[in-house]
């Protein structure tokens, strides 16, 4: 037990040593960091807890994704009866699917296999399966066809919907000037995105769960759109109101979107040279601007309405609704609409990182300031000190000179936790620094096992080298059983934990790995040194 | 220089007779705890039960918290909790589970923002959903038993299936007190509480597998121990490991619990109890005493040559 050949006592300093090293590139400003070689770079991230930031849930609305499938659907039977001349009647959605008559008898046939052309196999050919996107049934009897949008479509569709938003969710982001935003995919429907040191949570939140569908649509001019609240609107027109200031007007709209905001090039947020307000300029690609041009060559002094859809719960709301002076050809143009320069900047945001699929719900929202965050900082290094120094003067008071071989082992345990840390890029939390000083008790534990085993030892009357060699032979059993233990426990918190949790889990765990190693070779190896140097003939304990 | 000796170097106190106590008071705490966890609650943390929780600090350097309380509780949004949290600046605002699913909680926030408006600094905004806190308390409580199942089949491995019965026996003991002590001191229980509990439940097994080594040790060396004598000495040669190392780790804690901030305050509380007072306890008082009952050592005098095959047959 206490024999070390060279090579292997060379091993053991050197491992120590280089995972010590690992630690370095944290105590250097990042500036400095940055222009070392890139496998020196790896650092510590300090968790949203330490350095303020916002950490937001988001859940896709399966509801608002549902409601557009069913939308498509309904679209596309209509499409399909027009296009082979069916008559129908009766064509509406019901819970989960779309359902149709056919009017007459002998075209139930026909009907009924051109809608199942409708129902394709589910993630292209390569899938395989036989899963379909929609499931036809038909009934001879009372000519109902219903088209059911199957499950497995259905999560699919919400699978791709995470897919298009991240890219979306990310261009927003960057347009605030945030730096090192995490966005990924969490389950199915969710996405979280993790922001460091972020000034204005709220205007992040406004921006994330903003649909931001921009459409430009004709204004319905058949009637008053008073008349239109107090009867009702005509059948391919609807209501949407327009906010000024807080107070709404209702605004009567053609259903019919002319151009769409996903023909945007560019938006940009700026002062109208007259009024000096703050407006949005925007610019359509080449379709958006052939299509633009044609409505408006066709409808010069008519008004036409801007319409913005963020999701919230007013539903679209109309920006402005100015009347068509002249055509514009050029396809850039201009909105207008009791705008604060914030609103302004938000809305080009949105008009340029382009609009989400569907809906986003924030289902969980963390923030914290950058006050706090450095507060945690410093009482968790504090505390860290404080237990340090308590344990290191308790270990001296019992051990004596094996106190101190304790300390050591116990530093070069932690510089080692933080040297692992480091080369996982890890994040460190508030209960990670918990789980940091909770270790100094393991590591210290190891040694308080080895040590009293050597005074039974010494009591049962063996000679000093012989007490140390035992005690370490059969006190390292029990470590390893003890400590694998508490690792089990380190390992689910891990699976199971979130955020904070996993931080915890992560330390200790990795604490409990370097424990492990410190006690089997490197206090083995400092005793062992100390022996050969001293040959001593009573142990100091 | 003369080293500290907090436990006497030939110390044989005898553990054993205290069963008679340490049993029926530790099943009346029990049964105590569970009274209390069902009538007396915990207190959930929104990480569990959804809601709202904003931590301010008032810019004056002195927070008003009767004003507060009247223009939070006129904003209508039920039941509206404040609370001094560390200085004199510091409130906690808790705003209970809107009604109305994700959207509401949102709402609330920015009610509350615009009532205390710019007097106070935002420190920490958290808001959980419903759903999602649903989510938070099963996955705990999936991962508390998943972590004692999976420690269990460990032990079951390494030692006896009695040794593993007793050990969880003594991991169930220091959960339900641990629990009893958290409804009792109304601590917040969130997402750090179940780690509080798996690291609770790491020491306690930490301690009672040292005990467990060293009676399998001496079951090997010593077969015709009465086994009241050999459990005693046992739990007594490893005593003093038991109290430095648990004095060490209070040290810790108790750095944590003075200087780590109201932030782990909860958590390091949930430790000092779980860790130093049931732990410790338990590994001595019950999971070393219970061994009698489930039957380890049972007959072993009479068949001291097949234990002593086995023993030599594993080494």
């Amino acid at each position: 037990m206490l024999y070390f050949t060279r090579w292997k006592a060379l091993g053991i300093v050197a491992t120590a040593l280089i995972v010590c090293l690992l630690a370095v590139p944290n105590f250097f400003p990042t500036e400095t960091v940055k222009n070392w070689p890139v496998w020196a770079q790896r650092h510590l991230v300090l968790g949203l807890d330490l350095q303020g930031g916002s950490h937001i849930l988001l859940e896709v609305d399966t509801n608002d994704v549902r409601k557009q499938r069913l939308d498509a659907v309904l679209d596309d039977v209509r499409r399909t009866l027009r296009d082979a001349k069916v008559g129908y009647s009766g064509l509406v959605k019901r819970n989960d699917g779309v359902e149709v008559r056919i009017r007459e008898n002998f075209d139930f046939g026909q009907a009924l296999s051109k809608l199942r052309d409708l129902s394709q196999p589910l993630g292209g050919v390569l899938a395989g399966g036989g899963q379909r996107t929609l499931e036809v049934t038909g009934d001879s009897g009372s000519r109902l066809v219903r088209l059911t949008v199957t499950e497995p479509a259905r999560i699919e569709r919400v699978r791709q919907v995470v897919e298009q938003a991240i890219p979306i969710i990310e261009k927003r982001i960057n347009a605030l000037g945030l730096v090192e935003p995490t966005i990924q995919r969490q389950g199915i429907d969710r996405i979280l995105v993790q922001v460091p040191g972020l000034g204005d949570p709220q205007r992040l939140l406004d921006l994330l769960k903003n649909t931001a569908k921009l459409e430009f649509r004709l204004v319905d001019v058949s009637m008053t759109a008073q008349d239109a609240v107090a009867s009702r609107p005509p059948a391919d027109s609807e209501v949407l109101y327009e906010n000024h200031g807080g107070q709404k007007t209702p605004v009567l709209v053609q259903k019919q979107v002319l151009v769409s905001g996903d023909e945007l090039t560019d938006a940009q947020a700026g002062f109208d040279q007259r009024t000096s307000e703050p407006i949005v300029s925007f610019k359509f690609n080449s379709a958006g601007a052939r299509k633009f041009a044609q409505v408006t060559q066709e409808n010069v002094g008519r008004p036409f309405a801007i319409i913005l859809d963020s999701g919230g719960e007013g539903g679209p709301e109309v920006i402005s609704a100015p009347v068509i002076r002249e055509p514009i050809l050029g396809g850039s143009g201009q909105i207008s609409g009791n705008f604060t320069v914030e609103t302004a900047n938000n809305l080009a945001i949105l008009l340029r990182s382009g609009a989400l699929p569907a809906k986003l719900t924030p289902v969980e929202q963390r923030v914290v300031g950058a006050g706090l965050g450095q507060d945690s900082i410093d009482k968790g290094k504090l505390a860290s000190y404080a237990g340090g120094a308590l344990v290191v003067l308790f270990m001296f008071a019992t051990y004596g000179l094996f106190g101190l071989f304790a300390n050591l082992a116990v530093a070069i345990n932690v510089a080692m936790i933080f040297g692992i840390l480091s080369l996982l890029n890890a994040t460190l939390t508030l209960p990670g620094i918990a789980g940091i000083v909770l270790t100094v008790g393991i590591a210290v534990d190891s040694n308080v096992l080895i040590y009293e085993r050597i005074r039974e030892e010494v009591r049962h009357g063996r000679s000093a080298i012989a007490a140390i060699d035992a005690g370490f032979s059969r006190a390292l059993a029990t470590i390893l059983d003890s400590n694998i233990t508490t690792f089990i426990a380190a390992a689910v918190l891990f699976f199971i934990g979130t955020g904070p949790v996993r931080g915890f889990a992560v330390t200790l765990g990795i604490g409990i790995i370097t424990t492990l190693f410190t006690a089997f070779t490197l206090t083995r190896l400092i005793v062992a040194t100390w022996v050969r140097w001293v040959r001593p003939k009573t142990v100091p304990i | 220089m003369r080293l500290l000796r907090i436990v006497p170097d030939e110390t044989k106190f005898d553990f054993m007779r205290f069963r008679r106590i340490s049993f029926p008071i530790s099943a009346m705490l029990s049964v105590l705890a569970v009274f209390l966890y069902f009538y007396h609650g915990l207190n959930f943390g929104i990480d569990f039960v959804g809601g709202t929780l904003i931590e301010v600090q008032a810019k004056s350097g002195h927070a008003d918290l009767a004003t507060m309380r009247t223009t939070l509780g006129g904003l209508g949004l039920g039941d509206v909790q404040l609370q001094q949290f560390g200085g004199e600046a510091d409130v906690l605002i808790r705003v209970a589970q809107q009604p109305g699913g994700e959207q509401a909680q949102q709402a609330a926030v920015e009610k509350v923002r615009q009532a205390l408006g710019d007097a106070v600094e935002y420190r920490r905004i958290e808001v959980v959903g419903p759903r999602v806190s649903g989510e938070l308390l099963s996955m705990g409580t999936v991962g508390l038993f998943v972590a004692i199942g999976a420690i269990l089949i460990y032990l079951w491995f390494r030692f006896e299936w009695q040794f593993a019965l007793g050990a969880m026996v003594a991991n169930i003991h220091d959960i339900v007190l641990t629990i009893g002590f958290m409804s009792v001191t109304q601590i917040d229980f969130d997402l750090t509480s179940i780690a509080a509990l798996l690291t609770i439940l790491g020491y306690s097994l930490n301690d009672t597998v040292v005990i467990y080594d060293r009676i399998r040790e001496m079951l090997r060396r010593y077969k015709k121990l009465p086994m009241t004598d050999l459990l005693n000495v046992s739990i007594n040669s490893t005593l003093s490991r038991s109290i430095i190392t648990h004095v060490t780790v209070s040290l810790s804690l108790l750095a944590l619990l003075l200087f780590g901030g109201r932030a782990i305050h909860s958590f390091t509380a949930t430790m000092m109890f779980g860790v130093v007072l049931v732990g410790t306890y338990t590994s001595v008082f019950i999971a070393s005493p219970i061994l009698i009952y489930l039957g380890v050592g049972i007959g072993r005098a009479e068949a001291a040559d097949t234990v002593e095959a086995r023993a030599e047959a594993r080494t």
